[in-house]
């Protein structure tokens, strides 16, 4: 999978809109309105087809328009994340949460 | 189908108070079984109606889609849409919903409405709604999803009756029309169509529920605590500490009581019946080897205990995602680091509680290392080589060398466990790494009851295992060290001239380059029973009675015969070496295949082989030989 761009590599690329932030890169307290979850096909998810990452993040309720907020971090190097998603809990690692792409809402940052 | 027998199956998203449902819906009437050819565990029961119909009830693993990921949501898919081997499709299917928590359940009965079953909805823990101040139109809500909707409180039996009397109505509805409601059109949906449904379960929620004025505050609370980077994982270590109290310190008493009652039960059968081959079948082979296993059952009871309260109280998922990067740098998943604790006690729950993980490769993984955590029954090994070999002094000026020892033992198995499933991932599995996708439950009390049921099935699963898996291993190893009896006027120990004697001396030369002398290797064959057995056998074999007593006598003896190297090499073989056929048998249960406890003996026997060379060419070097 040479071909392919490491995750590592995409997670540094800042967003146009600065109202936008990636999941990966969110900051505990960041809230926001999910306005897009595109798991890109060019890059290896280590294993893991695109359209089956996305698919597992669609079921557990990541999808356009959730409101989201990240409400704990892992000690180590603030991973795993832990977000409050509409009326549930979800724990996720940050590589994972690269193509969740969420719009701030309020007065965060 | 029959009027007088129906099959309904209980599906619903993980969490949903699913199984608090299936005990109240049939009480004691259930049992535990696997899945013909899987190791998906099956829970049946079975409820009389009003009517005096017999309904057959089916518990499925929870799943948030019928896109089956892993194994367990496999059989949920297959049993709902009729496939599964050996199993007839359910006539009803009830959906069971945490009231609390409906988005995602919504989109499941979506998917559920397409396979066309007849269906029920079973708005669980409607009692936390109401407090919650959570409205939904029910007769809306049912009308929309097209199926009946019933409020439950699965852990007050609130509901139940209701419930029971809709199924029934759809059973009868399904007998007269002889057809399914609808045909058959479920099929994995693509990204697309799962946004279509969750904007249909958006609209459904818009619609029909309005939203708690109270909404739970406590698990938020309790989760600031539990999850902050620093005060969670010391409150994760102070648990860890609790549990291992627990299972040395509360379970030492009942298992003195169960050695002695063994013990005791011996002496009785030794008394009643004439010396002989059949009392030495009965009291050594027998009495004895169940005695073996029986003996683990309170620290087994205990652990589970213990797993069970943390998972029904909401905590797994957290010490999940406490533990996840630690365990990530090792190439585990978080779930495995509750198996990866039980296997402290013994490596037999640790396998049976990988059944947590979602992923094979990553249960598989946790199954392979599970035994290289120092179990309970090398205490006494690991205690008697000490014993015999390292002088009780103190270094430092404050630590035992002995417990320094003992210590680095314990680190040893649990660095070379973290070693093995780093290189496993690395050479073998690369690149599949499972997302860490997990929803964190809202904490709950634990039901007693239900934890109760739940304890008393872990125990007959051990129990049936023992009996079946265990037992008779235990009986052809008595054979193994019975047969052939020494001839008249031998002078030597019996198990000399046994089939396992003369196996150890067979095997001798092979061990003699890790600088086993034979009376070790005769001691490593029993010791397959159980490696706590080894200590007996050494004794035995030196002629030293009650050796698990008289550990002072046997070390003495040790200390005389062997050389510290020889000490040392048989302590490193017992870190890693697969001394343990009850371990394997259950390997081979879980997994299903003859394969990986055979991948499982090979690359511990190999490894402890090495290390013990290693070691004791090393002590040879340093002048200890």
């Amino acid at each position: 999978m040479d071909h392919l761009t490491p995750v590592s590599a995409l997670a540094a690329d800042p967003k146009s809109d600065p109202g936008e932030v990636r999941l990966s890169q969110a900051r505990l307290g960041d809230r926001g309105v999910i306005a897009s979850v595109h798991v890109r096909p060019d890059v290896d998810h280590r294993g893991l087809s695109a359209d089956e990452l996305e698919r597992r993040l669609l079921e557990l309720g990541f999808v356009e328009g959730a409101v989201l907020e990240v409400i704990h971090e892992g000690a180590i190097g603030r991973d795993p994340i832990a977000v409050r998603l509409d009326d549930m809990r979800v724990a996720l690692r940050r590589k994972d949460a690269v193509d969740i792409v969420l719009r701030l809402t309020g007065d965060a940052r | 189908m029959s009027t007088a027998s129906a099959r309904i199956a209980l599906v619903g998203n993980p969490n949903s108070g699913k199984t608090a449902l299936f005990n109240a819906l049939t009480g004691s009437h259930q049992k535990v079984a696997n899945y013909a050819g899987v190791t998906v565990e099956k829970k049946e029961g079975t409820i009389t109606t009003a009517s005096g119909r017999t309904v057959t009830v089916l518990d499925l693993p929870g799943t948030y889609s019928l896109r089956a990921r892993s194994p367990d949501e496999a059989v949920t898919r297959d049993a709902i849409l009729g496939q599964l081997k050996g199993e007839t499709p359910p006539d009803v299917v009830v959906c069971v919903a945490d009231a609390t928590n409906l988005r995602l359940v919504l989109r499941l009965i979506l998917e559920l409405r397409q396979v066309g079953r007849p269906m029920v909805l079973a708005l669980n823990m409607f009692d936390i709604a109401q407090r919650q101040g959570l409205r939904i139109d029910l007769e809306g809500l049912a009308r929309d999803i097209g199926a009946p909707i019933v409020t439950t409180v699965a852990t007050r039996k609130r509901g139940i009756e209701d419930l029971v009397a809709q199924i029934e109505a759809k059973v009868e509805a399904l007998a007269n029309s002889g057809a399914l409601e609808a045909a058959n059109t479920w099929h994995e949906p693509s990204p697309a169509e799962i946004r279509q449904a969750h904007a249909e379960a958006q609209r459904l929620m818009k619609a029909h529920v309005r939203p708690a004025e109270r909404p739970d505050t406590l698990t938020g609370r309790i989760d600031a605590v539990l999850l902050h980077p620093v005060a969670g994982l010391a409150i994760l270590l102070a648990l860890l500490f609790v549990m291992f109290q627990a299972v040395f310190a509360w379970a030492g008493p009942l298992m003195d009581g169960i050695e002695g009652g063994i013990a005791a039960l011996g002496g009785l059968v030794a008394a009643v019946l004439p010396d002989g081959l059949l009392q030495s079948l009965i009291v050594d082979g027998l009495i004895a080897g169940v005695g073996s296993v029986l003996v683990f059952l309170p620290q087994i009871l205990i652990l589970f205990l213990f797993i069970i309260l943390l998972e029904d109280f909401g905590y797994m998922a957290r010490a999940a995602f406490l533990m996840d990067k630690i365990m990530g740098g090792a190439g585990l998943h978080g779930r495995a680091f509750i198996p990866l604790l039980s296997s402290f006690a013994c490596a037999i729950p640790g396998v049976m509680a990988t059944r947590v993980i979602d992923s094979k490769r990553d249960r598989l993984t946790t199954i392979m290392v599970a035994p290289l955590m120092t179990c309970s029954a090398r205490i006494p090994v690991y205690t008697l080589i000490i014993a015999a070999f390292i002088p009780n002094q103190t270094v430092w000026g404050f630590a035992s060398l002995q417990g320094l020892v003992m210590f680095g033992l314990y680190v040893s198995g649990i660095t070379s466990a973290l070693a093995i499933s780093f290189i496993a991932r690395r050479l073998f599995w690369r690149g599949q790494v499972e997302p860490f996708l997990m929803e964190l439950p809202t904490y709950k009390t634990p039901d007693p009851k239900s934890v109760l049921r739940n304890l008393w099935q872990r125990a007959s699963i051990f129990m049936n295992r023992a009996g079946r898996i265990i037992l008779p291993l235990m009986v052809l190893i008595w054979v193994l060290s019975t047969f052939p009896y020494p001839p008249e006027g031998a002078t030597g120990p019996a198990i000399d001239y046994s089939f396992a004697g003369r196996l150890g001396h067979l095997i001798h030369p092979l061990f003699a380059p890790i600088g086993f002398n034979w009376q070790m290797t005769v001691a490593l064959i029993p010791g397959m029973a159980a490696r706590e057995v080894a200590v007996g056998a050494l004794g035995t074999v030196y002629a030293v009675a009650n050796a698990e007593e008289q550990v002072g006598t046997l070390a003495g003896a040790l200390s005389a015969d062997w050389s510290l190297a020889m000490g040392l090499a048989f302590l490193t073989w017992y870190v890693f070496a697969p001394q343990c056929a009850p371990t394997l048998a259950v390997v081979k249960r879980e997994t299903n295949s003859w394969l990986w406890p055979t991948v499982m003996f090979a690359y511990m026997i190999t490894l402890a082989y090495l290390a013990a060379m290693g070691v004791y060419h090393g002590a040879v070097a340093l002048g200890w030989g």
